[in-house]
This record gives structure tokens, C-alpha cells and sequence, in this order.
């Protein structure tokens, strides 16, 4: 199968690889995906206090496709909100990385996986505010 | 060093140099190219008598006569010929059929039609092995059986199935034994004078002849019918119609003749190849090979790396060309159905390499090759969070994954 150009430079080149420590308030992880269907992503991003993304790595078990669609979004996903991160379409991923009709389920796993990791930010953060509140 | 390293005989081999050769003197003018069935001049005999010699050659491998030798376009035509064929000709004894779930899609989908048509097929899952054992046959026999389709040597473990034993089991119970030798022909022993063996389908290209040619041996004594199921000319006794394709069938009767010199020495050179590349890669962790070590043709190894999957892996593995046993490049995202049947869960199966070693493969194929491997498998690794789960002890079993 012939992959773009530019999956195979992320894929040859995987940007922002790597895991953050999951039990920090700042730092939101989704991981989507199962093993079984050759698949998982793990993303993560780090969230400073004014919802802005400061950083964001990944890892992917799964096809060239899965790995350059993940790698692609922790670039687009820096320095944008989690609100404006959280817009970011299957479809564009598919579109800038030329995706094959086959390999479509790759982008649809990036974007569930940002989906994933801003809710769990903000999952974690409503925690803290209740915290703060049981405790005051 | 011819880039990517060939690593895929399974898949087909290239043509030996010479069988090529006597391919060549069969085309021209200059050369032998007529029509084996013309009886009315030279041409003509010429070309039957270059068929006769690799009809020989054939049975000869197999220790056959050469009169129970069919000439096919290849191992499918073969399987369909005689699975559909004897299925036909014995239906009036009953209409089951045994076989195996990790049989070549040329037998299974053969089955199936037989199905539509109203024949009962039961279908044998191998064991952890990747083995199906003698017993199991014997459990599944049935009053109405009328076939039993079992292949030698699976085409992606490399597994050998004991077709001895089991026709043994066969003649006994008077079913008629299909086996599907395409991966077995000219790398192990098979002698038909002793084996009870009625139906055996053979490819050319599997043993470096050409592809396009096969064979399927029919037994004469006890004599075995079948049904044919392509009609014309009447060639091959009725069996198999269609002018026979003079070249291709001279190139598969070299190969099978190297084949039957040769099969010794490859063989101890193929073990030692794959033991040398296997010697490299086995101290990785989370590396098995999947299907019976002992019992396996010495040119295949089939090895999952877990935590990886296997369709990138092969995109790391540009240099190298082998097949992979998951589907990810396949709409269906099915891992491989002979991996499942085994046993093996679908994330290992999805993180499974197929190398099959051959005639022109060299020691420095097989270091390269795994040299390569552990690069691609460190690297993929080192990206993959179910790899830092297991470092981390966590069982992934123990997770909900989402399927999707």
C-alpha cells in the first residue's frame, strides 16, 4: 500500500513522542483504541490554568497511519485551547495526512483521543474545584 | 544486495535459473512450441512427449505414477477440482465433508460452495499448535462422510499436519482424502506409493517453477472418480480440458526434478538460515513464534512481537519484503483467521511477521534481516503505550477496552 508523503514523514519522524505524568492536576490523557483491533492511542496534553495547551505528547500502538494521525495532532493541538482543541475535526487530519478511504478510522481515533484527553482535564478540574469547596 | 531482502518464499518463489532456461526452448519456432494434442505431425509429439518428461518428473517427486498426474493452472484449480469433483462424484454416499478453519482460502471457499449446494462441512480447529491431529479426524467421521480436505504444511505457520496417520484413519472408514501439498511439495519427504493419500493438489510456483501450472494427483489404485469441472477437449482424461500450456508445464517438472535432488541439502541449509536469524531475535523480549516449533517446514517462521503491530512494522521494515499476519491493510481490520484459529488473541495475531526463507536466500539476508527487525521492533516499541503498560505490570487484559 502506498502511504503520503507525509505519513511517512511522521511516521519515519514521529513528533512530541513521550508520556507525561498522568497524576499531575495540569496534565489530561485520553486513551482510545484496543489492542484487539490494532489500534491504541495515547494522548496527552498539559494544560496551564488559563485553558491554554502548553504541550502535548503521544504514544500509538497501531498502522503507520494511526501513528502519523497522532503525531500530526499533538503539533496542531500546542498552544491551542482545550476549547479549540477540542473542535479539531477527523476529517481535517484525514485531509492534511491524504488518508486512504481504508485508513479513515485513524483520524476518527485522533479525534476521539483529543476528545478524551480535554474531557479529562476538565473531569479533573471540576474534581478540584469540589475539592476546594468540601474543603473550605 | 538486491533491496528489499526477499523473505516471502511462501508467497511464491523466483523462477530457478534453470527451469527458466528450459522454459525459454519452448516458445518459438525455433523451439518445441506445439500443441501437445495435435497427433498429426512432429510438432505435436515434440510437445506431448516435453509434457510426458515433466509428468514423470512430477510423480516422480511424489513417487506416483505419472498417469494419476493432472495438469492445472496451479494449487487452487487443483484444490477446487477435487474437492468440488470427488464431492460431486460421490454424493450419492453422503454429502459431509471434514476439514480444517485454517485450510487455504482455495479449500475453504470450495467448502463453501459445497455448502450452498447442500453438502454438510465440519470444519476441525487445530490445536494450540496449530497441529490437527489424527483423532480429531477420527471424532468428526461420520456415516455420511464422503471427503476429507486437510492440507500438509499450512501456508502461513508453516505447520505439518501428520496426512500419513490421517489416511490411515480415511482408507479404513473408505472417505476419500483430499491433501493440499502446495506448501509442501519439494521440502518434505511424500511418497505416495505408501501414503494413503487419494486427491493431492501441487503448485509450480511454490518450488520455483512458474506460476499459472499446478498439478493434482488422482489416484489410481484403488481408484478414485471425480467429477470434472472444466469441460472441452477432453484433455487429461477427461479430467481437466484446456490445450496444455507446454511451457509452464515443462518449467514445473524441472523444478519438481531439482526439487527431488536438491530437498536434502535446502532443507539443512534452510534450517540452519532460520536458526541463525531466529538466534538473533529471540532474546527480545515478549518475542513467540506461533504454531509448533518441531513439527514445521525448516523455511517458515512465524513470530508475533507483542506490543507492536504488524502493519507498521513492515512499513519500518522497508528493506525487507515478508508478509504480516495482521489485516490492518484489508477493509475488514481481521487479523489473520489461521492465527485465530490457533488460539492466539487478535492483538498478538495483529503483531505477527511471517519470514519465509528459500533457495537464493543468503547468510547476510538473514543478519540484515534481523538486524532490521530489532531496530523496527525497538523503535515501534518505544513509541507503543501498551508497551509502557507492560513495563509499567499492568495486565491489558485486565482493561475495558473500547472496540470500535
Amino acid at each position: 500500500m502506498a502511504y503520503s508523503d507525509k505519513v511517512i514523514d511522521h511516521y519515519e519522524h514521529p513528533r512530541n513522542v513521550g508520556r507525561m505524568d498522568d497524576k499531575s492536576d495540569n496534565v489530561g490523557t485520553g486513551m482510545v483504541g484496543a489492542p484487539a483491533c490494532g489500534d491504541v492511542m495515547r494522548l496527552q496534553i498539559q494544560v496551564n490554568d488559563d485553558g491554554l495547551i502548553e504541550d502535548a505528547k503521544f504514544k500509538t500502538y497501531g498502522c503507520g497511519s494511526a501513528i502519523a494521525s497522532s503525531s500530526l495532532l499533538t503539533e496542531w493541538v500546542k498552544g491551542k485551547s482545550i476549547d479549540e482543541a477540542e473542535q479539531i475535526k477527523n476529517t481535517a487530519i484525514a485531509e492534511e495526512l491524504a488518508l486512504p478511504p481504508v485508513k479513515i478510522h485513524c483520524s476518527v481515533l485522533a479525534e476521539d483521543a483529543i476528545k478524551a484527553a480535554v474531557k479529562s482535564i476538565r473531569d479533573k478540574r471540576g474534581q478540584a474545584a469540589d475539592d476546594v469547596q468540601e474543603a473550605g | 544486495m538486491k533491496l528489499p531482502i526477499y523473505l516471502d518464499y511462501s508467497a511464491t518463489c523466483p523462477v530457478d535459473p534453470r527451469v527458466a532456461s528450459k522454459m525459454a526452448e519452448q516458445m518459438t519456432m525455433e523451439g518445441n512450441f506445439g500443441n501437445p494434442a495435435s497427433r498429426s505431425h512432429l510438432y505435436g509429439w515434440k510437445a506431448e512427449e516435453a509434457v510426458e518428461d515433466a509428468r514423470r518428473q512430477v510423480a516422480e517427486l511424489v513417487n506416483a505414477d505419472p498417469r494419476e498426474i493432472v495438469w492445472t493452472s496451479g494449487a487452487t484449480e487443483s484444490d477446487n477440482l477435487a474437492i468440488k469433483g470427488a464431492a460431486h462424484f460421490y454424493q450419492g454416499r453422503g454429502k459431509h465433508i471434514i476439514t480444517s478453519k485454517i485450510e487455504h482460502k482455495a479449500v475453504l471457499d470450495a467448502c463453501r460452495q459445497l455448502e450452498r449446494e447442500g453438502f454438510e462441512v465440519t470444519y476441525l480447529n487445530p490445536r494450540e499448535d496449530g497441529i490437527v491431529y489424527p483423532e480429531q479426524v477420527e471424532e468428526a467421521l461420520r456415516e455420511d462422510t464422503v471427503l476429507v480436505s486437510l492440507m500438509h504444511v499450512n501456508n502461513e505457520i508453516g505447520v505439518i499436519n501428520d496426512i500419513a496417520a490421517i489416511g490411515e484413519i480415511c482408507r479404513a472408514k473408505k472417505v476419500i482424502f483430499h491433501v493440499d501439498a502446495a506448501q509442501s511439495a519439494g521440502k518434505l519427504p511424500i511418497d505416495l506409493a505408501e501414503m494413503k493419500v487419494d486427491l493431492m493438489s501441487f503448485s509450480g510456483h511454490k518450488v520455483y517453477g512458474p506460476k499459472g501450472v499446478g498439478a493434482l494427483y488422482v489416484r489410481r489404485k484403488p481408484r478414485v472418480r471425480i467429477e470434472a469441472q472444466v469441460h472441452g477437449g477432453g484433455h487429461e482424461r477427461g479430467m481437466r480440458s484446456g490445450t496444455l500450456p507446454t511451457h509452464q508445464i515443462v518449467g514445473m517438472g524441472e523444478a519438481f526434478r531439482i526439487a527431488r535432488e536438491e530437498m536434502a541439502s535446502e532443507n539443512e541449509r534452510l534450517l540452519m538460515l532460520r536458526n541463525r536469524f531466529w538466534d538473533q531475535i529471540k532474546d527480545m523480549e515478549e518475542v513467540h513464534i506461533n504454531g509448533s516449533v518441531e513439527q514445521r517446514v525448516v523455511g517458515n517462521l512465524n513470530v508475533s512481537f507483542a506490543f507492536v503491530e504488524g502493519e507498521s512494522l513492515i512499513m519500518s521494515l522497508k528493506d525487507l519484503a515478508i508478509s504480516s499476519g495482521s489485516a490492518c491493510t484489508s477493509a475488514s481490520l481481521e487479523p489473520s483467521y489461521v492465527l485465530r484459529a490457533l488460539g492466539v488473541n487478535d492483538e498478538m495475531a495483529h503483531s505477527s511477521l511471517r519470514f519465509s526463507f528459500g533457495r537464493f536466500t543468503t547468510e547476510s539476508d538473514v543478519d540484515t534481516a534481523a538486524s532490521e527487525v530489532r531496530k523496527a521492533v525497538e523503535k515501534l516499541r518505544e513509541l507503543s503505550p501498551l508497551w509502557d503498560m507492560y513495563k509499567d505490570g499492568i495486565d491489558l487484559n485486565s482493561i475495558e477496552w473500547a472496540a470500535h
